[in-house]
């Protein structure tokens, strides 16, 4: 299964569950369409929900990072939420886990930002 | 067992899940699998877009066998070939934000050997081992 993402407001903050593969193809344009459409549409705030994502290779690490730089260069903030141990062990492996802002409730997440 | 794949992202899957069959035949737990997924998955992907790069005229050669406790996996490519030692390094500071460039990264991280050579003929041949893990 490749990647499904729901998009919700909570606040001002965009919150992006998602849930399956993130990997090279279908998934991994869906992804860059979603964050690039959220950021085009004025929204600063993000949340990356990662808790479902079962699987993530290079390409799908990529993306995290295209996502993390496209927010950034635009004045805004991505932020990452609930990773799974796997998730977690691929950015401490590519040494990702110190860029990005990582969070395990989502309401500190959301609170981060003010 | 060996295959021929066509230079497709779909041959990313059918070799993920023939050598994920045997891996499991021979006893690696959920984690080791999952490590094995992702070593052959960007050993694949780097055959079919960096190698063969898409062209339906060349194959990827995939071939694994599993004896004396270890998973040795074989992924070839009918490309140019290239120097791995040229490679940006991904953990650098100033390579850390690249899109592009951790594939080699993780399969290091996730078999106990990775060799990446010259293929016979031409193309290129990374070859992988998975041990199995001692059991008191």
């Amino acid at each position: 299964m490749s990647v499904k993402l729901t998009v919700r407001q909570v606040g001002d903050v965009s919150v992006v569950d998602a849930v399956g593969r993130l990997t090279l193809g279908e998934g991994s344009s869906l992804f860059r369409d979603t964050i690039h459409g959220l950021v085009a549409q004025g929204n600063k705030k993000i949340v990356l929900n990662l808790g479902e994502v079962s699987y993530i290779d290079s390409s799908g690490i990529g993306e995290l990072v295209s996502a993390f730089t496209t927010v950034t260069n635009q004045g805004g903030k991505l932020k990452l939420l609930n990773l799974t141990k796997r998730v977690h062990d691929l950015l401490q492996i590519t040494k990702l886990y110190t860029v990005f802002d990582v969070y395990d409730r989502e309401a500190t997440a959301i609170a981060s930002f003010s | 067992m060996e295959m021929l794949l066509d230079s497709n992202l779909e041959s990313v899957d059918q070799a993920e899940e023939a050598v994920l069959r045997l891996a499991s035949e021979v006893g690696f737990d959920e984690d080791d699998l999952h490590r094995i997924s992702v070593a052959v998955r960007e050993s694949m992907v780097n055959a079919v877009v960096h190698g063969n790069r898409y062209n339906a005229n060349k194959k990827v050669h995939l071939s694994v066998s599993a004896k004396a406790g270890k998973l040795t996996i074989r992924v070839g490519d009918e490309g140019d070939g290239f120097d791995a030692s040229k490679l940006p390094d991904p953990l650098d500071e100033k390579n850390l934000l690249r899109q592009s460039g951790r594939g080699i990264l993780l399969m290091q991280a996730f078999v106990d050997e990775l060799e990446i050579r010259p293929r016979a003929g031409h193309g290129t041949e990374v070859r992988m081992v998975k041990r199995l893990p001692e059991r008191p």
